[in-house]
């Protein structure tokens, strides 16, 4: 009985220590996971509040042998906290394709919906949002680069803190993605604010990095950086968004994004 | 024509007052669009006095106004072209409206454009706008409307539109020298009116719109004259062109689903004369990024149905449309649209070939090929088209 207890009591502290081992693991790899996903929904909520925005953007193009051409767009943007953003986008420049406009539904979980307004027969059409790898306007943004960060979108992973940043490894929950995984420097000192992504592509090798300049504070909380630049390694193709004229004034509702909104838009 | 200018000068009225009210931010906007276009029909013209070669130009300026943080504005669009065919030769304002938007709900007064529909080669549901028929092939181009549309956008029912449409504009057609045109050369001042009113009867229609997840939809009634003339033989072989009063109820719905677009169109038109259904049905799937470089290939099917029998004026009565959208998603917006429809109770074919790109950042070329082939003597309307296939080929400026 004696020995059987003694026997016992081993047993017991063994699996004990070795729940504690895998516990540790455990808690190990739950803090890497659990500390991208808090550094997310950080730089998540420090951008909450912003409401409704409105802003120029100019997209710069640049091929390989430096050959550069222009468009120009005006993208609104409604904050919903229940479920993804909503967004305007309308073109001013190509002359040719002025007026043309997209309005869209994140969703945190599924496709979005979204419409496209094509001006010159006045119709607007009900889009597929499949297509998350494919390049925007020509450009090297790929559409879901440029779709509403839910935090839903993704599994997170912390990588390491260097001084203020902190960088997050972030694996697209969409299998539809063009990446296997991103790697988002997030700056804590500045509301989380994001300094710069690299993309991998599906054979995990690096496509793209895209670096966040000139940033500037809005309302004492929003930080918005006016360009963005965006390198393909791969094709050594380049495109810089430059945006101008926030105004974060503007209050929207959900009637200035309507499919009657997006052919006013349009107009 | 006085009816327009009424019309500018109540604009005019409208703009003068919301100037006054609304101190604050003005923005104008002008755009003009320069075409030059060649035409070649290069098969033998089938009835006299038809040409070979078109050249063509054509001017589109643009001007709007808006303030009100946008929510108010005035909106201009006018359209000329100058070409060998009389008839063609022709001028229009497209859109000359104002709008006013407020909350849930939204106002336009004047000459406008709509577009109903889903269906990427025939447009049944689409009855607002009178077809520019001398412009285009394909009935996308569109004369301006006078109307008062109103839009109301509820929270969960959906999107109804009113429209108050108070004058009819007829179609116009090839002349002698055209191609595209029948055997008779038809005057637009030849065809008359059912109603009593003629072209100041006072028509209206209503719309409503309706999305939920996956799935769009759209029901519409129109009560009016009629968009399309009817044709009538009578015994002795002579044709009677009319515009008949209508009732049109047309539903069109589309499912999103990945990258599938499933559609429906269909109108039941009941006139005196002549009652008939009419359906289109098709998908549209997107092969996207196929090279990771941006290359789309879209691959479209579209069954169309038309009671009326050889008597379709478009003669899709019983046809299948197949056709694949190519985009480059380069630079240039090089895109390529290929197609075919072809009758299903006959040999009856039309082939159709639609590329465009951008060169420098404000100029376009458009080059386009519509192919009538094996036309089968029997269809009444498209044997008269049988030697019209042509090449297209156009340049646009963007100033």
């Amino acid at each position: 009985m004696f020995t059987l207890n003694v026997n016992h009591t081993t047993m017991r502290k063994s699996i004990l220590t070795i729940m504690a081992f895998f516990g540790l693991i455990l808690i190990y790899a739950q803090t890497a996971e659990d500390r991208g996903l808090q550094i997310a929904i950080a730089a998540e909520e420090a951008d909450l509040g912003f409401e409704s925005s409105t802003v120029e953007l100019k997209m710069i193009l640049k091929n390989k042998n430096g050959q550069t051409s222009e468009r120009s767009m005006t993208t609104r943007t409604l904050e919903l906290t229940e479920d993804g953003d909503k967004s305007l986008i309308v073109f001013n420049s190509p002359k040719d394709v002025k007026g043309t406009a997209t309005l869209t539904y994140t969703h945190k979980e599924g496709s979005d919906d979204q419409w496209l307004y094509l001006p010159s027969i006045k119709r607007v059409k009900r889009i597929s949002s499949n297509n998350k790898s494919g390049p925007f306007v020509g450009s090297e943004f790929a559409y879901e680069d440029l779709s509403s960060q839910e935090v839903e979108k993704y599994g997170y992973k912390f990588l390491e803190e260097k001084g203020s940043l902190l960088l997050v490894e972030q694996d697209p929950v969409d299998p539809k993605s063009g990446y296997t995984r991103r790697i988002v420097t997030y700056n804590k000192d500045k509301g989380y604010r994001i300094e710069k992504v690299e993309f991998y592509d599906r054979k995990n090798a690096l496509l793209k990095t895209l670096t966040y300049n000139d940033y500037r504070l809005y309302k004492n909380k929003f930080w918005r950086a006016a360009t963005f630049n965006m390198v393909n390694h791969q094709s050594n193709k380049e495109t810089l968004l430059e945006f101008s004229n926030y105004d974060f004034g503007v209050n929207f509702s959900d009637d200035d994004f309507s499919q009657v909104a997006l052919r006013r838009a349009g107009n | 024509m006085e009816r327009i200018l009424q019309m500018i000068f109540m604009l005019s009225m409208f703009y003068g007052l919301g100037q006054n009210g609304e101190v604050k931010k003005v923005n104008h906007d002008v755009e003009l669009e320069l075409e030059a276009e060649y035409r070649y029909f290069f098969d033998e013209a089938r009835f006299d006095g038809q040409e070979d070669h078109f050249l063509s130009f054509a001017l589109q300026p643009e001007y709007s106004v808006s303030w009100n943080k946008g929510y108010e504005s005035i909106n201009l669009q006018g359209f000329f072209r100058l070409d060998r065919d009389d008839e063609r030769t022709h001028w229009d304002i497209r859109e000359l409206y104002y709008q006013k938007a407020k909350g849930n709900w939204e106002l336009n007064v004047g000459l406008k454009k709509v577009y109903w529909g889903v269906i990427e080669s025939n447009h049944l549901v689409d009855i607002i706008n009178q077809t520019d028929a001398v412009e285009s092939f394909d009935g996308e181009e569109k004369l301006g409307q006078p109307m008062a549309q109103f839009s109301w956008i509820t929270n969960n029912f959906g999107t109804f539109d009113f429209f108050y449409l108070p004058y009819h504009r007829k179609r116009t057609f090839a002349g002698a020298s055209g191609r595209l045109r029948f055997g008779t050369i038809i005057n637009q001042d030849d065809l008359g009116y059912e109603s009593g009113a003629a072209e100041w009867r006072q028509d209206l229609a209503v719309r409503w719109k309706y999305y939920f997840g996956i799935f769009d939809i759209g029901l519409s009634h129109f009560y009016g004259n009629g968009r399309e003339p009817l044709f009538v033989f009578d015994q002795a072989g002579n044709i009677n062109a009319f515009y008949p009063v209508i009732n049109q109820t047309g539903l069109e719905a589309q499912v999103t689903h990945d990258a599938f677009l499933w559609k429906l169109e269909s109108i039941y038109r009941n006139a005196e004369a002549q009652s008939f259904f009419a359906l289109a049905a098709g998908f549209e799937y997107t092969f996207s990024n196929i090279d990771g470089n941006g290359l789309d290939i879209g691959v479209l099917g579209e069954y169309l149905y038309d009671e009326r029998g050889e008597l379709t004026l478009n003669a899709l009565q019983s046809d299948f449309f197949f056709g694949s959208r190519i985009a480059f998603n380069d630079t240039a917006d090089t895109a390529i649209l290929i197609g075919g429809i072809a009758d299903l109770n006959s040999s009856s074919k039309i082939f159709s070939l639609e590329a465009s790109r951008r060169l420098g950042s404000t100029w376009t070329v458009e080059a386009e090929a519509r192919i009538f082939n094996s036309i089968a003597p029997s269809e009444l309307i498209l044997s008269n088209f049988e030697n019209d296939s042509f090449f297209r080929l156009s340049i646009s400026k963007f100033f």
